[in-house]
Order: C-alpha cells, then structure tokens, then sequence
C-alpha cells in the first residue's frame, strides 16, 4: 500500500513536469515576443547573447510600429474585413440552413447532398479561377474582393442545419397558428434558440478571418488594403527594417493581442465550439 | 362557434410507388356544437390527430369541407381562422418568459386587430390569471413543471380569444395525480371562457369524464359521436363497445337461437324478435349478478378486493379473452373456493353484435 | 409552388456565392490544366493537353516542394498526433491545474501563424548582431549552434517541423481531451477491479475506445500537412523557392502570383496533382480505419 501510493506520487509528479515542459514551449515563444517588444533598440543591438529579461522597458517600439509602417490602417482593415465577411457569411447560410432544416422544396436532399460533396473540394483548387475571377472583375485592392469568396460556408450551414433540425417541429406549427410567417420564425424563435452554435460558428469565423494570409496576399498588392497577416509580412521583408527587431515584436504583439483577449473571455465557448466544429492542422 | 365538418377526408400518398395512400381520416361528417367540450377518442393511428391539424388548418383536406359558424374556413391558412392550438409537448418557446410566449401571438396580429404594448400585456395578464399561473410571469419555461408549462401552453392559446380551442394529448406528459387535477381544470377553464374546444385523447377515461361530446375513431373512420354516457350505454359496434370502459368489457362466442341469447349451451337471456346465428355476446363488467339459479355458470378463478366493489375473476370456453371480469358489491356474499360460479345477467348490460361486420344487432 | 419557390430564394445567396466560387473555378481549374501555354495577357494558349502536367512534374522547384511536403507530413503527423495523446492523457489524469494548461495548451490556435512564425525565426535565426535563442541552449549541452533559418536544408526542416507540430497540437490535444473525457468511466473501474494495470487498461480499453478520434485527428492531420504553406512563409519568407522550403501549395501560389507567376496553367496542373495525392492517402486512411477502428 505505502509502496503504491509512493509510486503514484512519482507518476503524478511526472506527469506534471511533462505538462509544464510543454507548457514552457507554447508559453516561451509569446514572453520572448512581449520580452523583446520592450527592450530598448539599442540595448538589443548590443546583446550578442539575448537576455532572458530587460532592466529597462520602454514603449518606444511599439511608437516605432504605428508609426514606420502603417499597422493602425492593417489593423482597421483587418476588423472591416472580420466583421464584413462574418456578418455577410451570417446573412448567406442561416437562411440556407433554414431552408434545408423547415421548408419543404422539391429537390431538397439532392441539393443538400451536393452541398456536402462540395465540402471535400479544397480550397487552392478552386482559389485560381477565384483569382482569375476577381482580377476580372477588376477587384484587387478592394475590400469586395477579400470579402466575397470567403462568405460562404458549407461545413457552417450544416452545422446550423442540424441545429435547427433538433429544434422540435411543434413549435413551428403553434407559432403558425399564431399567424406567425417563417421569417419572424427564423429571427425570432429559431435563432434565439440556436445562439450558442451561431456564436461558436462567429467566433470561429472571426478567428479564421483574423489570420487569413493567402487569399488577402493574392489580392491586395497596395499597402492600403493589407490584413496583418499580410503587413506582418511586409514589416519583415522590406518594413522596419530587418535590423529593428524589438519593433517587429511590438507589431506582432500588438496584432496578436486582440485575439487572446477573445480567446480568454469566450474561453469555453470557444474550445466547445471548436471540437465540434474547428479544423487545423 | 359551431364547428362543422362535412364529408371531411385527408389522404397521404404512400411513401415510394407501390405503397398505396394512406387515408388518415375518411369521409367525417359531423356538427359540434357551441361551446362545448369534445373528446377526439381512439387508439394510435386513428386519425384523430389529423382531424385536429385539419381543424386548425396545419394540413389541408383532400376533400370535404369546414365550417367556423357559417363560415366556410377549409382555404384559410391557420393564422386566419382563430384557432387557438395546445401541443402535447407544449411547444413552449424556451428561450422566452411566460409572458413573452404569451404575449407572442398578440405580437402576429395586424391591421385593426393589432393592439398596443400595453393592451398585449393587459390581455397576457387576463389569460395568466385564468389558468393561475399570473405569479409566474417572469420565469423561463424550463424553471416551471410539467403542469405549469400546460398552463402557459393554454394561456398562450386563449389570449387572441380563439373561435376554437383545440388541445393535442393535453394531458399525457402529466404524472397520474396532476393528471387528474388538470383534468378538472379544463373543464373550469373551458366552462368559463365558454369557447368550444376540441381535445384529443387515447385515454377513455379522461374523455369519458369531462367532455360534452365524444366522438370515437378508429383507422380514420367515425365510429360514434354522443354523450359519453350515452356512448357508453348504447355502442354501436363491437370496437366502441370494447374500447370504453375499465375493465374491459366481457366478449363471449354465442349465437341467436330460439329468441334466446346462448352461450354454450345455456341460455343466458331472451332475445325475442331478434335475427338467429353466430353473434358476439358482450357483457360490461356490471352486468353479471351472482345469483345461484342464475342461468350463467362460469369456472371461478379468484376474487380481488377493490373495497367498495369486489371483483370476481372466472373462466368460460366461449370466452374470447383470458378470463372474466365482473364488478359486484362487495355486500354480496361470493365464496372464492367454489368450483363455479352462477351469474343472472343485466339485459341492458349486455350487447349483441354482428359476427362478420361487428355492428350492433 | 410558392413554397418551392420561397426555399429556394432563402437558398439563393448560398447557391450564388458557392457557384461563382466554387463550383466553376472547380470546372475552370481542370479547362486551365489542360490548356497549354495559356497566356493571361492576351487569354489564349496554344493547345490542349497534358503538357502542364510534364512541365510541372519535371521542374526541380516542384520536386523540391513535393520533398518537402513529404517530409513534413511524416514527420509532423505522426509526431503531434502521439504527443498530443500523450499530453491529453496527462491531462485527464490530473486535477490541479487542468483547466490552467488546458488554456495553455490551446493558446496556439487562437494565434496569428504569421505572427508566431516571425518569433519563433527570431528564435532560430543567427544574425551578426544576435545569435539564436536555441543555439543558448545547444552549446550549453555541448552542441555548435547553427542557423536554422538560413543554414542547413536539416536545420531549416527541423524548425519547420518543430512549428508545424507546435501550430497543430492545441486542436488535437483539444479533441483527444474531449474525446478521453467521454469514455464511460465505469469501464475503468471494471478493469480496475478486474486486476488490469494501467498500461494494458490503456492498450484494451482507453486506445479502441478513442480510436475513431485518433483516425480522425490523423485524417485529418494529413490533410492539413499537405497544404501546409502559411507556416513555411512566417519562418522563411515569401521566397520559398530560394529557401529551397517550398511546399506544392507554395508552388501552386508562386505559379500563379508574384515573380515566377503569371502560369494558371502550371498552377492548376500543380493544384490537381496536390488534389489527386491529398484524396488517395485519405482514401487508404479510411480503408485503414475500416478495418482497424473499432466502433462503439
């Protein structure tokens, strides 16, 4: 007995040193961020052999950032472009997947199954003509042009589908007999039901939104319209400098920010929302 | 409102091509009148849910007609007939207080019937306060229990002031006491407002005890419309016969001869001017009277105390199901260790029907 | 019918939108890799067939990026997918502290690749004024540093890993959590009673129970690895193909864009082949966990 329980205290500290091992890599990279967002430049210039801290923080790279390039108009344009692409994206699959979970129309579940064969289609097969297409449309450099390819969701239409479908069908017969017409159903009844998914597919949206590269990087080639994935970008390759590191990190810090704020409020929301729902990796 | 169904029938078509239709309700036709209370009676499957969906306009007819007065409503869409519609499940909105789902179908109406913000609540309140429920306004509906959701259900119904009331299995997701109380209270409910209400049921009992008027179904055709006691008294088949009343009502083989009923090979009751053959003999559970001449014997099997009625369990060949019921007084003397038993019948008691259709002869 | 016809106005801004971005460029992307010599300015090419196909098979950049992507996806997949099992069985057996590293452990997901990538060079990179962070650490155990952003072909695949693997891991840890957390705890205590050590209660009754997940999070690891592209630009830069990092996505973005682009041929023969490879390995996955996963 003293022998088990000894072992198992062994087993437990163990397993909490291999926790932590782990949790210092995921941690280390972000203090090593914020650590070199406030060393003072010239002090880290003279550091052969970075310092694991600093005596001295200044807020002066973080000036620095908003001030050589221009990471406020990045950070504007990435909230227009979340807030836009989530909102519209909202507008295009709740309607659909009302329609696929209430309405009754001929060709319902062929159309619903070549919905969900289109979800293996991935998307750099079809981002070449999607760029021929907004090139065309002489899109590029607009806010359009990031938006429109992005609103459409198969994946989230038919998580809401289901969602709705679980919602029992007495309650669309008693508001119909109240004279109640679908759409005040669908606003007033259906998606008051279904928040905590319509939050999740936000959230998740938002987040996807928040780090797009690719497409923004195919579309915009003036600065002006660049998402912070792509000023980062630019910062490194021809922005601050590659000397000017310590304000490299304050623009990383400063756009990486906004998203562990979220993160920390809708924690559980979040993490629920993306075992249900998430990919990467 | 008197409410009117002429020649009413729904049929569905069969799922894939070789199934035929199915026809859930086939050619109703009967009048109910203003304000009372009736009991849609019948197994699963009957079609009386249907009936009610065609009442309230949640499915169309294939055929036959409808009528609210005098007015003929089979083409309005449910919103434009008045109904007002409880659901077995309540159908509650969840994410709404009691008020908000009361006050929901106000919110729908337009033109000269839309009322202001404070004339919804004022009527929310009203119909709160009929089915008492007026102290719990502010709750959501999964902080109330089963009784005080059905409540809200019927708040919500009534607070447009419906032409009809219809209720689905108001009562089945009620435990056994509350089912009893809610019982009552329906019948108050409806009495008071004085709106003609149409409720479904597969429980005999509860039809039987608070309604004006039942009507019996069985695989979507009408079987008998009447006072339950009238119903009860006179069946006019063998199904309507069998599937009112606890216990069930006693079948016995038996035939017609002679002017008298046999059962076997005793003749247990004249029957003058009645047509001779095979009959079924059905005997309700009151109808049998110990009566050592009696002209009725049957093998005795037990005896169960029920305190104010006893009732006796015995056996005979002609029997169609497993043993014989019959409820005596318990100030009858019965001796439990007999080998048989001798019964004098109840004329009226007793039923006779049809071998091949079933009807009454 | 005016309700067929109210459906489908409810469907019509999804069908809209999924026509025009995606089910033409689906048809357009395979009219594009057949066409050969396409010229953007004038739109025109020359003839039709595999031609974009042989040019892409035999360009050394495309071989390159093939290599590459290969040898990401069988380090990393097999790499994150153990470790993250190891790491949420770890968290299922602790209770102090289990929400703190959950938090921690997911914080990844919720970052910017781009942004992380930039660090995590700065955490790799000797420059003349500043040596690697990691280098520290190496010579401390007796090592020679190196350069893993601009050194050796095995130091820059190995950093690339090592954030490929630190980028994927909060979702998998995540799943396989939630996943540990769902087997009936009334099998343990049976097996406890039964007399079954830890390690054969993992390997009879914890590993079956969990396997769809784990077939899943390995599914759909492949196909994540495959298309990996955004991590190798936050680590090396937009040129990969001069980092000799580039992966077939990579390839088929360059091919399109910037200043080898301007060949939607090339780039839709290179998005096919990735297409064709990324369908087949899924399909012998799912053959594999046919056999293999037991369904509960």
């Amino acid at each position: 007995m003293e022998m088990s329980k000894k072992s198992s205290r062994l087993s437990r500290g163990l397993i909490y040193f291999f926790l932590t091992v782990w949790a210092v890599i995921v941690l280390f990279p972000f203090y090593w961020m914020i650590l070199t967002s406030v060393k003072d430049f010239a002090s880290y210039n003279t550091e052969y052999i970075p310092r694991f801290y600093t005596l001295n923080p200044t807020l002066q790279n973080y000036v620095d950032a908003f001030t050589s390039v221009p990471l406020g108009r990045y950070l504007l344009n990435t909230v227009i472009f979340t807030v836009a692409t989530t909102g519209l994206m909202m507008l295009v699959i709740v309607p659909a997947a009302f329609a696929f979970a209430r309405l009754e129309f001929r060709g319902r579940n062929l159309v619903f199954s070549l919905f969900l064969s289109l979800m293996m289609i991935p998307t750099e097969l079809v981002i070449i003509t999607n760029y021929v297409t907004i090139v065309n449309w002489n899109l590029r450099n607009t806010y359009l042009g990031l938006i429109l390819p992005s609103v459409t969701s198969i994946f989230y239409i038919y998580l809401l589908k289901e969602n709705f479908e679980a919602i029992p069908d007495e309650l669309y017969k008693a508001a119909k007999v109240d004279g109640t017409g679908d759409l005040k159903y669908l606003l007033r009844v259906m998606v008051p039901i279904s928040q905590p998914t319509i939050v999740t597919i936000v959230i998740l949206k938002v987040i996807e939104c928040w780090n797009s590269y690719v497409w923004p990087r195919l579309i915009t080639y003036d600065s002006n319209y660049f998402l912070v994935s792509n000023g980062i970008q630019e910062i490194r390759e021809n922005g601050l400098g590659r000397e000017n590191t310590p304000a490299m990190m304050a623009a990383v810090v400063v756009i990486s920010v906004p998203l562990i704020v979220l993160f920390l409020i809708f924690r559980n929301k979040i993490m629920a929302g993306v075992s249900r729902g998430g990919t990467k990796g | 409102m008197k409410v009117v169904l002429e020649n009413l029938t729904k049929r569905f078509p069969g799922r894939g091509k070789k199934d035929a239709d199915v026809i859930a309700v086939n050619r109703f036709n009967f009048e109910i009148p203003d304000g009372q209370l009736i009991g849609l009676l019948g197994p699963s499957g009957c079609g009386k849910s249907t009936t009610l969906n065609l009442i309230s306009g949640l499915e169309t007819p294939t055929e036959g007609r409808i009528l609210f007065g005098d007015q003929d409503v089979t083409a309005l869409p449910p919103e434009e007939r008045g109904v007002g519609l409880v659901f077995q499940n309540y159908a509650l909105y969840p994410h709404m207080t009691v008020e908000e789902n009361i006050v929901f179908p106000l919110e729908n109406l337009r033109g000269e019937k839309r009322m202001s913000k404070e004339a919804m609540h004022q009527k929310a309140a009203e119909a709160a306060k009929l089915v008492q429920i007026d102290h719990l306004m502010e709750r959501k509906p999964r902080e109330l229990s089963g009784g005080q959701q059905q409540r809200v259900a019927i708040a919500r119904a009534l607070v447009k002031i419906p032409r009809v009331l219809l209720l689905d299995e108001p009562l089945s997701n009620l435990d056994a006491r509350l089912r009893l109380q809610t019982r009552e209270e329906l019948r108050r409910i409806q009495r008071e407002t004085g709106v003609t209400t149409i409720f479904v049921t597969h429980d005999q009992e509860e039809a039987m005890s608070i309604s004006d008027l039942i009507v019996v179904m069985k695989d979507g055709i009408l079987q008998q419309i009447g006072k339950p006691q009238e119903v009860y008294d006179e069946p006019v088949n063998l199904f309507v016969a069998q599937f009112l009343g606890t216990p069930q009502i006693n079948v016995f083989e038996g035939e017609i001869r002679g002017g008298k009923v046999m059962i076997g090979k005793e003749a247990v009751l004249d029957a003058p001017g009645k047509r001779e053959g095979e009959v079924w003999v059905a005997i309700r559970p009151e109808g049998f009277m110990p009566d050592p001449d009696g002209p009725f014997t049957c093998r005795m099997d037990r005896i169960e105390v029920m305190g104010r009625d006893v009732s006796v369990v015995s056996t005979h060949e002609k029997m169609t199901g497993r043993n014989i019921r019959s409820i005596i007084s318990a100030e009858i003397p019965v001796d439990s260790r007999a080998e048989t038993i001798r019964f004098r019948l109840r004329p009226n008691k007793v039923f006779l029907f049809d071998r091949e259709s079933e009807a009454r002869v | 019918m005016k309700s067929n016809l109210k459906a489908w106005l409810y469907l019509l801004p999804a069908i809209l939108f999924l026509g025009v971005f995606m089910v033409y460029p689906l048809i357009d992307v395979c009219v594009y890799s057949l066409e050969e010599n396409y010229n953007f300015a004038r739109q025109s090419f020359t003839g039709v067939g595999l031609e974009n196909f042989r040019h892409v098979l035999s360009d050394p950049y495309f071989v390159q990026a093939l290599k590459n992507t290969f040898l990401i996806v069988i380090i990393t997949v097999p790499l994150s997918t153990g470790l993250s099992l190891l790491i949420a069985l770890g968290l299922s057996s602790i209770r102090a502290l289990k929400n703190l590293y959950q938090t921690v452990f997911f914080l990844p997901y919720v970052t910017n690749t781009l942004a992380v990538g930039l660090v995590f060079m700065i955490l790799f990179r000797n420059t003349e004024y500043t040596k690697a962070m990691v280098n520290l650490l190496i010579e401390k155990f007796g090592g020679t540093g190196v350069d893993f952003i601009e050194g050796p072909y095995w130091a820059k695949m190995f950093v690339m890993c090592f954030y490929t693997i630190w980028v994927v891991m909060p979702f998998k840890i995540l799943i396989l959590t939630s996943a540990l957390a769902s087997v009936n705890q009334n099998y343990y205590q049976a097996a406890r009673v039964d007399g079954a050590s830890s390690a054969r209660i993992f390997r009879k009754i914890t590993l079956p129970m969990i396997s769809p997940t784990v077939f899943y999070l390995v599914i759909t690891g492949f196909i994540g690895a495959f298309k990996a592209y955004s991590d190798e630009v936050a680590l090396f830069g937009t040129n990969l193909n001069a980092a000799g990092m580039n992966t077939i996505v990579g390839y088929v973005y360059d091919m399109l864009y910037g200043d080898s682009g301007g060949f939607p041929g090339y780039a839709a023969a290179a998005a096919l082949i990735l297409f064709a490879i990324v369908f087949t390995i899924t399909y012998i996955n799912l053959m594999m966990s046919r056999n293999k996963v037991q369904y509960i």
